[in-house]
């Protein structure tokens, strides 16, 4: 009479690997990112604050920087707002932002209004550059080091828990490398 | 006032559960009359309130309420009224409320259908019906509460995601949660059946109408989500295998494997415990689904936005409910015992074998959802499942299906043998080949192997559905509705296998870049660029392209695609331009501005896919047909007139 047992033993192991997926979740490390460990897209866009100036990522080589993909119509990236701006206060990392499908007035009051993080925004209103960074939603965020190669991917708003747990050792670990 | 009015009324909706459930359960248990009794006046009520909840979202949403985060998140001033109301089930919190809603439904259907039913029964049916009720209740106003307000309110809401602003897409989940919800009448059946320790053929005659139902509205509610991906995503598929696709689709082979299981049960009172556990597992993977989609273990096109804390919540529900479930079946399943034998050749061992290879469609499916999650855990890196898996192993299971339909339909019970009939399938087998080599080589080009033998099982199974009625109306014999009901669906199955194999084998596709004035050819038509232009919509701008289309020099028709961008949400979507023509599709998708009056085009010419939609909805057609069967309704107007047919949940309110 054992069969009638074993579709409770197979839900358990089916439990135990949902819980162990849901433990996964949260890090959002199940979405494959192909992108991690190859060299960064270079781009070279016009800048959002003045059309006249272009924004290049190839004059940040040598440097870590984190790329920062945001609009005003996204929800999520008023929610990381906040902590971008720590973020940049800290002096870290250069926090450079791609605004991505959006309009520059809007996104110039945005910034007017809340605080502007970045140090140098690239203004991608088609989403075409985006689409070579992989981009499927906002707010995104990669690491790049020195070597222009994309060291991580953040998917979702940064949270002050993320920052410390999957940001600051990737770029101390980074630096104490570099620095020897 | 109006929110939290809503927001009383699910927590009053909660208590009423609580009791339905303890009442249900406990009352035949310890054999207390009284609380049997006082099951009945809990659906009601709970019904009232669930009810009440879904009214005052549904104002919310209409008078453009932007105090309520819900609302403000999902809705817009310049949204027209039908697509307020819709976006009630837009986003998560609305959708699981139009759950609890159809829930209720389903429940105080249940609650008149089973009036007749030994109490006993019809109590611990609604009471199982409680314990779900129970969970999502808990589940909505603890995480995911639509009601929460905002201080202050917004100006305007964000409008509802563009892509979900389509009447197909507005009736998609209703339809298909009705579905999912009647799994749950199933599995009540089955929960009371354990609970009781007893299960004989009258069991199987009182659910195979509820189980038949779900199915039909499952049936519906997939096909208009293939239709709404195919038309308004613009990707030119109409099935992507995507998480959420397979949520909806595990439970519909589920539903299939149990309706046919449910025949064999009635019939002859054989594969009962096969039956209970079909029963159980329909629903559960329904749950399962919802969890996949809702949890953020899987990332989906389409998914809901995942935070920690619901996921936590839905798996506990979910080893409570389907663990309990299951260790029930454990425990009462080897007292079942079938009433008696058959042979090899015998329509149980087709039907058996239909259950079998059903379920293992099932299966591959489901490993290949996990596959990905286990690939983590074991540490062998990141994995894709994608159509490279499911097609062929999909394939394996369903070309064997698809050759034992025919003899399902026709071999005899328990002693076996096709009869007479064996002849007349040969001959219905050898006219579908003609047809089928006909159709796969002469009419189209480019054949391979699965194409003429795919043709050929779906004409088979269309002449072998079509046996029976023309036999019975030449002996002028009575065709009952459940017989009706049988050959209508399998003659669904077949005109979807026929366009399905059209579309997989025959499809012509290719990209284009145009300029005005000129013209492509693709799949024996002429598709001419004549000009573009802006687009102004009522919250969306984008451009209009016209396409001249011609087949051998005659004009076929004029299509017209657009890319549109709501300016709410800066999000572009493609419109695709779709013609049907003498059964063929074709499709016109806008592409990008090339510059110089340059535009990208897709172009696609798809034999019969229209038939693919067509073919499921007889499906289902023949699924309620064959619930109208007298025998159904003999089983309630024998002991009562007041008990009507199967209402019909969802369509009510």
């Amino acid at each position: 009479m054992m069969r009638y047992f074993a579709p409770l033993a197979i839900f358990a192991v089916i439990v135990v690997i949902f819980a162990f997926g849901l433990h996964q979740a949260p890090r959002k490390d199940l979405v494959p990112s192909p992108l991690i460990g190859k060299p960064a897209p270079s781009f070279t866009l016009p800048s959002l604050a003045d059309p006249t100036q272009t924004v290049s990522n190839a004059a940040l080589h040598g440097h870590w920087y984190l790329l920062n993909v945001w609009g005003t119509w996204c929800i999520s990236c008023r929610l990381e707002a906040p902590e971008l701006l720590a973020i940049a206060h800290t002096g870290v990392v250069p926090v450079i932002g791609l605004d991505w499908k959006d309009s520059r007035s809007a996104a110039m009051r945005y910034l007017a209004q809340r605080g502007n993080p970045y140090q140098q925004i690239a203004f991608d209103p088609g989403g075409l550059e985006a689409i070579h960074w992989g981009v499927y939603g906002a707010p995104e965020t990669f690491i790049v080091n020195p070597q222009g190669i994309i060291v991580y991917k953040y998917i979702g708003p940064i949270t002050p828990g993320a920052w410390t747990r999957d940001f600051l050792p990737r770029l101390q670990a980074a630096q104490t490398v570099s620095g020897s | 006032m109006i929110p939290e009015l809503g927001q009383f009324a699910l927590i009053l909706a909660l208590l009423l559960s609580v009791l339905q459930a303890f009442f249900g359960i406990a009352g035949p248990a310890l054999g207390r009359e009284r609380w049997t009794a006082a099951v009945i006046p809990a659906v009601a009520g709970q019904f009232v309130m669930v009810s009440t909840a879904m009214g005052c979202l549904m104002a919310a949403f209409i008078g453009n309420d932007f105090s309520v985060r819900y609302v403000a998140e999902n809705s817009n001033s310049a949204l027209p009224l039908f697509y307020r109301i819709a976006g009630v089930w837009g986003a998560h919190s609305g959708s699981l409320l139009l759950w609890i809603f159809l829930l209720a439904c389903w429940t105080l259907a249940a609650a008149i259908g089973t009036a007749r039913l030994p109490r006993n029964f019809a109590a611990r049916v609604l009471g199982v019906l409680g314990t779900i009720s129970i969970g999502f209740l808990l589940y909505t106003l603890i995480t995911s509460n639509p009601f929460v307000r905002l201080d202050p309110p917004w100006a305007d809401g964000m409008g509802l995601n563009p892509i979900l602003q389509d009447p197909g897409l507005a009736a998609h989940p209703p339809v298909l949660y009705t579905g999912y919800v009647g799994l749950a009448v199933a599995f009540a059946f089955a929960g009371a059946a354990l609970l009781e320790g007893r299960l004989d053929r009258e069991w199987a005659r009182w659910t195979r109408p509820w189980a038949t139902t779900a199915w039909a509205f499952l049936t519906c509610g997939i096909t208009l989500g293939s239709w709404w991906a195919y038309y308004t995503l613009g990707w030119g598929g109409f099935w992507f295998w995507d998480p959420v696709e397979n949520a909806s689709f595990m439970p519909w082979l589920m539903g299939t494997a149990l309706i046919h299981s449910l025949a064999v049960t009635e019939k002859r009172g054989l594969f009962k415990s096969w039956t209970l556990l079909l029963a159980v597992l329909g629903f559960s993977l329904s749950l399962i689904g919802t969890f996949l989609v809702r949890s953020g273990v899987l990332i989906s096109v389409h998914s809901f936005v995942a935070s920690p804390g619901r996921g936590e919540f839905i798996l506990t529900f979910l080893v409570i409910m389907i663990g309990a479930a299951l260790a029930l079946y454990a425990w009462r399943a080897p007292q079942m015992q079938s009433e008696a034998g058959f042979e090899l050749s015998a329509r149980e061992s087709f039907l058996l074998f239909n259950n079998i290879l059903l379920v293992t469609a099932c299966g591959t499916i489901f490993a290949g959802e996990m596959a990905p999650i286990i690939s983590i855990a074991l540490h062998l890196g990141k994995l894709s499942v994608g159509p490279p898996y499911f097609n062929p192993t999909f394939l394996v299971s369903m070309l064997p299906l698809l050759v034992l339909v025919p003899f399902g339909m026709h071999a005899r019970w328990k002693r076996g043998g096709l009869g007479e009939r064996g002849r007349t399938l040969s001959i219905a087998l050898a006219a579908a080949a003609l047809i089928g080599c006909a159709v796969a080589f002469g009419v189209f080009t480019g054949a391979g192997i699965l194409s003429p033998v795919s043709m050929t099982l779906g004409a088979w199974i269309i002449l072998a559905s079509l046996i029976d009625p023309i036999d019975r109306l030449r002996r002028r014999i009575a065709i009952p509705r459940a017989v009706l009901g049988m050959t209508v669906a399998h003659i669904g199955l077949g005109v979807f296998v026929i366009a399905m194999t059209a579309v997989q084998g025959f499809t012509a596709e290719q990209d284009v870049a145009l300029t005005r004035g000129m013209s492509a050819r693709d799949g024996g038509y002429t598709f001419q660029f004549e000009r573009i232009k802006p687009l102004h919509g009522p919250n969306y701008g984008g451009a209009e392209a016209k396409i001249l289309v011609s087949r051998n020099g005659k004009p076929v028709t004029v299509m017209y695609p657009q890319k549109r961008t709501y300016w709410v949400q800066h999000m572009v979507t493609t419109h695709s331009a779709i013609d049907i023509n003498g059964g063929s599709n074709i499709l016109v998708a806008l592409g990008q501005d090339l510059g110089d009056g340059r535009w990208s085009f897709r172009l696609q010419v798809r034999p019969l896919v229209l038939y693919i939609w067509i073919g499921a909805l007889i499906m289902a057609a023949g699924g309620l047909l064959a619930i109208t069967d007298r025998r159904y309704r003999l089983a309630e107007s024998r002991e009562t007139a007041a008990a009507g047919p199967l209402p019909a949940a969802g369509t009510g309110s």
